[in-house]
């Protein structure tokens, strides 16, 4: 919200979806922006139906298929931005910016079958080239603070630690200079 | 069984009050219930006491609301070391616009240093 940390230096220019590539296990990934399709949500239902619970973080992708629905049509809202990791026609990861105030909050999956051959990297790529090209200003997110994959991609990417006090560590992340003052470095305390 | 139920005003404190009230009816517990600072809540304390104590009128049992002041969450752990409570209920935590679920700094420090049974309401 509104007392969220972010940097002061906006991110670099990060390519808007679609685009492709071969992953590290030389499967053939596409990116693409969600634009609504019925068969797309579809297919992420059933990318988290399938989903291992060990890879849940702070209690999403939630259980069962009606929690996973309900969960969807909350994400997938018309003022959200969704990308897609597509493997022919099977739904490999999905990442997602959810409206929060005047920032977004960012989560990003990626399926069991399809982690560590580099998805992850080009899907958030993609998503926040997806929310530039749209005028997102701010991002933020929270990961649980052992999940050290994550962090270092997170960090990869430009995002720095807004909030380090509590279970989860809070990032943020400037996509566009914006006008507001938020910029102004007068409560950094760390 | 003697039960302290923290709240401070977010919407996650609210809901571990409600159960818990509606629990002590059922179980006959010895509630009480402690009304600390926090910071991040935007209704006032005189509110929630008035919460609480509507609260405890509807359940029609004799809870004892109680206003606590200072640091929460040591404050807690120390009134149920003192006044020897078996257990310290809180709320579950709050939800993010993503459904992402974030513990607060209050349910940490008790979860951490309680000597009781913890229960985080969801």
């Amino acid at each position: 919200m509104s007392d969220r940390g972010y940097p002061n230096a906006v991110a670099d220019e990060f390519p808007p979806p679609p685009t492709a590539f071969t992953d590290r296990e030389d499967r053939e990934i596409e990116i693409r922006p969600y634009a609504g399709e019925e068969a797309v949500r579809e297919a992420l239902v059933e990318m988290y139906d399938a989903f291992d619970p060990a890879d849940r973080a702070q209690g999403i992708p939630p259980g069962g298929e009606e929690r996973i629905r309900e969960w969807l049509d909350a994400i997938l809202c018309d003022d959200c931005y969704n990308v897609i990791a597509w493997c022919g026609d099977d739904a490999a990861g999905h990442a997602t910016l959810v409206p929060d105030g005047d920032a977004y909050e960012l989560a990003i999956f990626v399926h069991q079958e399809y982690q560590r051959a580099g998805i992850g990297t080009h899907l958030i790529r993609g998503l926040l080239g997806h929310g530039q090209a749209n005028g997102v200003e701010k991002v933020w997110l929270t990961v649980e603070r052992w999940n050290r994959a994550a962090v270092s991609l997170y960090k990869k990417i430009g995002f720095e630690t807004s909030d380090a006090e509590s279970f989860e560590l809070e990032m943020g992340l400037r996509l566009h200079a914006g006008d507001d003052e938020d910029a102004d470095p007068d409560d950094g305390d760390e | 069984m003697k039960v302290l139920c923290g709240i401070g005003g977010s919407d996650d404190s609210f809901r571990a009050l409600d159960r818990t009230v509606e629990r002590a009816a059922v179980a006959n517990d010895d509630l009480t219930i402690a009304v600390v600072d926090n910071e991040d809540s935007s209704v006032s304390p005189d509110e929630v006491v008035e919460r609480a104590e509507a609260a405890a009128d509807e359940a029609e049992i004799d809870a004892e609301v109680r206003r606590v002041e200072g640091d929460p969450g040591s404050r807690l752990v120390e009134i149920a070391e003192t006044e020897g409570f078996e257990e310290i209920v809180l709320g579950g935590g709050h939800t993010s616009p993503m459904g992402k679920i974030t513990i607060g700094s209050i349910a940490e420090f008790v979860l951490l240093n309680a000597k009781t049974s913890v229960t985080l309401v969801r």
